[in-house]
């Protein structure tokens, strides 16, 4: 019998975990060259890194650190989710686990955020 | 580059085994990173940390390799399911895409453990 997709598969929660799981890898793929450039600075001694931790101090980009972090804190837990589900005896598609990611990436996130501010 | 089931296993199984060695690693820069901005960051302070110290080049080169291993199966991926590329194009081009996280990580851990000395 031929199933007809009408959008219902989109409204799980492993669906939303999948897509997010997606666009995190994506922008943290993307944002690797940068990350490894500003790094590349400390070829140029303390004062090249300091250069580039000058940019660091706008608020934007301290939001942005967060999002970063957080995206990889989520990235980290949504790939153990898919790890556990592929690799262990486990069965189901874990919607703890989908929950639980986005606790992890929440608390991982909030502790950078205090770091960077205190 | 060929697209048989073969090579997409091959791919399967490097990005699985890739996240496994990642998963790792990246809770360990997550903690680094919470323990470094307190009180904010130097140049001065990051090489004081890192310049010479060969478990930190060893950990982060690890970490390059693996993530250029990682991130070429997703984007590929992404590049087919959502740009509409053929499998072709999009496994060259992320492929391309690993080779420079490769290049570029690696001269960032160099810089960070080698340079400025």
């Amino acid at each position: 019998m031929k199933q007809r997709i009408d959008g219902r598969n989109r409204r799980h929660a492993a669906y939303w975990a999948f897509w997010v799981h997606r666009v995190s890898g994506l922008a943290l793929a993307l944002f690797l060259p940068l990350h490894f450039t500003f790094l590349g600075q400390a070829l140029q001694g303390a004062a090249g890194l300091d250069g580039a931790l000058a940019f660091t101090q706008h608020p934007l980009v301290k939001v942005a650190e967060w999002g970063l972090v957080s995206l990889l804190a989520l990235h980290l837990a949504g790939g153990v989710r898919l790890l556990l589900l592929e690799f262990s005896a486990w069965r189901g598609l874990r919607g703890a686990w989908v929950a639980g990611a986005f606790g992890f990436a929440t608390a991982t996130g909030l502790a950078f955020a205090l770091s960077l501010l205190g | 580059m060929s697209d048989t089931p073969q090579a997409q296993a091959r791919r399967w199984y490097a990005q699985r085994i890739s996240a496994m060695v990642l998963a790792l690693l990246v809770l360990g820069h997550l903690a680094l990173m919470i323990y470094a901005v307190q009180g904010g960051l130097s140049g001065a302070e990051i090489l004081a940390r890192t310049q010479g110290n060969v478990w930190f080049g060893l950990y982060y080169a690890l970490f390059v390799l693996a993530c250029a291993v990682h991130v070429p199966p997703g984007l590929a991926n992404i590049a087919v399911e959502w740009a509409g590329w053929s499998p072709a194009r999009a496994l060259w081009v992320a492929r391309l895409f690993g080779v420079f996280i490769l290049v570029w990580g690696g001269r960032a851990v160099y810089a960070v453990v080698m340079g400025g000395a």
